[in-house]
């Protein structure tokens, strides 16, 4: 979306080119509100008032600065958990794991948190950090070996993977790494104060949003800019022609696999280090399949995640707010991603039949 | 001899009466499962419907009282669910694994927002028969206490077999699900005909949906299901798309996820979570041994994404 780079042959139209962009944008913006569009519809058939809802949305999402805050919060989680959908799409790999990543990064972090809590901070949260984002590259990275070498669905694998790697937090944190301290909600022991992650100075939201947004640009780089990203867009249209091309296909599903992976895990390491102090069932909190949705709005651009993340996550920030005003249960956030996701997979179908992008209607015969 | 002379023997026993109480929902969705990948499709989505129906099964069965009607609601809804995943994927390059995904979100969405209600009022369970009648042993009655829907699963499994292998219905979802091109030429409609197998796939799911909240664990709440939707899909893969050997990988699956419980049950509660994962771990095992790179798996319908 709103790629400003070359590529204008001198054959090339520039109104044609800015017509297929323009289409990039519109199309997704269009779906989008097609979504929110059916899910007013299901308000109103439930006598309740979508402009009410907006308005709350609004409200508790982006109407202040202590919602933006919030908001923004709520956003560094789910633009790393969107980018381990987002890079092995350039694979056309569907991964939809990335919960299980989150909850792995986060246990890493957790449980070794206690073993270094002798170190100075400095030293300490990366290596908190490396640990949580290795399990979770290996964990990512192995989906995409299984997909590679096995030919297994790494769609169903990773999201089996998902839920093993919950049951394995669960199990560790109700057995050997329970701090005895957590009696309603087993936890590992809370890290130490000086390897907790603060905030932004002078802001309410902790730095996670900074790693998400600079995550976001990286593979922004890696995908539009390096030969990686150009081998890796030319690996998904056709394996075969990769192939033929020597490209190294192995190779690239597992690094962008485990790459996911890794941002996944770092969305782990903060929702610890920053957020909630230690590893326990807080951590599987839905990101990974927000995310997913994230992605997927985005189109698997890298750049497009950062505003999708922010509009969703205002979404989920007014969630409460929406629960006690409205009477709705919690689930409304979920049916209201559901009719986005279902709206955007059938916008799919319009690229290059909507008369007013293609090139012929700009002067380009074909 | 009484209860408690049974001793160890009474793990195989509970994991035999689990096999067979965990397995019938595995089953229903595998079934409708393999009658949609059969004509060419994949619905990941069955999972969404397996919740939805058993949240909709619970809420028709509280409301009128009789669980059967639960039943039929949550196949209704189930072929709700199917028909939109089919009508979807018939656009042109829409990709049916991304809407398997956004429908097991929309599902699972829609099922927690309506079954809120629902969570505290107790609907009547569905009949069970005691196939355990000949034996004084209460752990042995408890075990082949079995839902009427297990044999009505192995009724559909046969019924689907024979109608794939010796009717015209079950012909033409083969010849859809193996080659679009040589069912046009035929003069067949594919998206047409897939879009009725995907729905009549998910009422198969809905009725799975249903037995989870009206028999077991006989209940709605939010944890019914976790990816028992999804196992599924992957045991058809298992099964390589035919009906009888769903009902064995059913079994199969139905006892790894009564391990836990039957561990527990005789005293065993070390590792509970780790049991707990064992279905998830064997399905990722059976996957992972039946795949096969580069060359299309056996039996696979031609047409399939997972399997081209």
């Amino acid at each position: 979306m709103g790629r400003k780079r070359g590529g204008i042959r001198p054959s090339d139209s520039s109104l044609a080119v800015l017509a297929r962009r323009a289409e990039a944008v519109a199309v997704p913006a269009g779906a989008l509100l097609a979504g929110l569009a059916a899910f007013s519809l299901f308000l109103l058939l439930l006598g309740k008032s979508p402009a009410e809802f907006y308005a709350l949305v609004y409200k508790a999402g982006f109407g202040t600065w202590f919602s933006w805050q919030n908001t923004l919060s709520r956003t560094a989680p789910l633009l790393l958990a969107a980018l381990c959908v987002a890079l092995p799409a350039r694979l056309g790999l569907v991964v939809i794991g990335g919960e299980g990543a989150i909850v792995l990064g986060g246990l890493a972090c957790g449980a070794l948190g206690g073993a270094l809590s002798g170190l100075p901070g400095a030293v300490a949260i990366p290596l908190l950090a490396a640990a949580g984002v290795l399990a979770a590259g290996v964990w990512i990275g192995a989906v995409g070996a299984l997909r590679h070498y096995r030919g297994v669905n790494e769609t169903i694998a990773s999201l089996l993977m998902a839920y093993i790697a919950i049951a394995l937090m669960n199990h560790l944190v109700e057995g050997p790494f329970r701090d005895p301290a957590s009696l309603n909600k087993p936890s590992t022991a809370p890290l130490a104060e000086h390897l907790r992650i603060g905030d932004i100075p002078g802001w309410d939201v902790h730095w996670g949003l900074v790693a998400g947004i600079v995550g976001c640009l990286v593979s922004w780089v890696l995908v539009e800019r390096t030969t990686w990203g150009f081998a890796a867009r030319i690996a998904g249209g056709n394996v075969r022609a990769a192939l033929v091309q020597g490209l190294p296909v192995g190779r690239l599903v597992v690094g962008f696999a485990a790459l996911g992976g890794v941002f996944a895990g770092l969305a782990g390491v903060f929702e610890v280090a920053a957020v909630h102090g230690s590893a326990n069932a807080s951590l599987a909190a839905g990101y990974g399949y927000t995310g997913i949705l994230i992605a997927f709005l985005a189109r698997h651009n890298p750049l497009a995640i950062i505003p999708v993340a922010v509009l969703l996550a205002g979404f989920e920030a007014s969630s409460g707010l929406v629960q006690r005003r409205m009477d709705l249960p919690d689930a409304t956030v979920l049916v209201l991603q559901g009719f986005t996701f279902v709206a955007i997979l059938v916008s799919e179908t319009l690229y290059g039949r909507l008369r007013v992008f293609t090139p012929e209607t700009w002067g380009i015969p074909r | 001899m009484n209860g408690t002379e049974l001793g160890l023997w009474a793990i195989p026993l509970a994991i035999l009466g689990g096999a067979i109480r965990v397995s019938t929902p595995f089953l229903f969705v595998s079934l409708g499962e393999v009658l949609t990948e059969r004509s060419g499709r994949i619905n990941l989505g069955l999972e969404g419907t397996l919740v939805f129906g058993a949240m909709s099964g619970y809420a028709i069965a509280c409301v009128t009282g009789l669980p059967w009607a639960g039943v039929l609601a949550a196949a209704g809804a189930g072929s709700l669910f199917g028909l939109v995943h089919g009508l979807v994927c018939s656009l042109p390059r829409v990709n049916d694994i991304a809407v398997g995904i956004s429908l097991m979100l929309l599902g699972t969405g829609l099922a927690y927002f309506f079954g809120k209600p629902f969570i505290q009022p107790v609907a009547p369970d569905l009949p069970a028969l005691e196939l355990g009648w000949w034996s004084d042993l209460p752990q042995v009655q408890a075990a082949l206490r079995v839902n009427v829907l297990f044999p009505v699963g192995i009724l559909a499994a046969l019924l689907l077999w024979w109608m794939f292998r010796a009717t015209r219905i079950g012909l033409l979802v083969r010849v859809v699900g193996d080659s679009t091109d040589a069912a046009r030429a035929m003069g067949l409609r594919p998206a047409f005909i897939r879009t009725l197998a995907t729905a009549a796939g998910g009422a198969f799911a809905g009725v799975g949906g249903a037995y989870l909240s009206l028999f077991y664990p006989g209940s709605w709440n939010e944890g019914i299901s976790s990816g028992q939707g999804l196992m599924a899909v992957a045991l058809v893969i298992f099964a390589r798309w035919n009906p009888i050997a769903c009902l064995g990988a059913a079994l199969l699956f139905g006892g790894a996820g009564a391990l836990g419980p039957a561990l527990q049950s005789v005293g065993i509660p070390d590792g509970y979570y780790l049991f707990y994962a064992m279905p998830y771990v064997m399905t990722l095992g059976v996957l992972i041994a039946t795949s096969s790179p580069g060359r299309a798996m056996a039996g696979a319908p031609g047409e399939l994404s997972i399997s081209k």
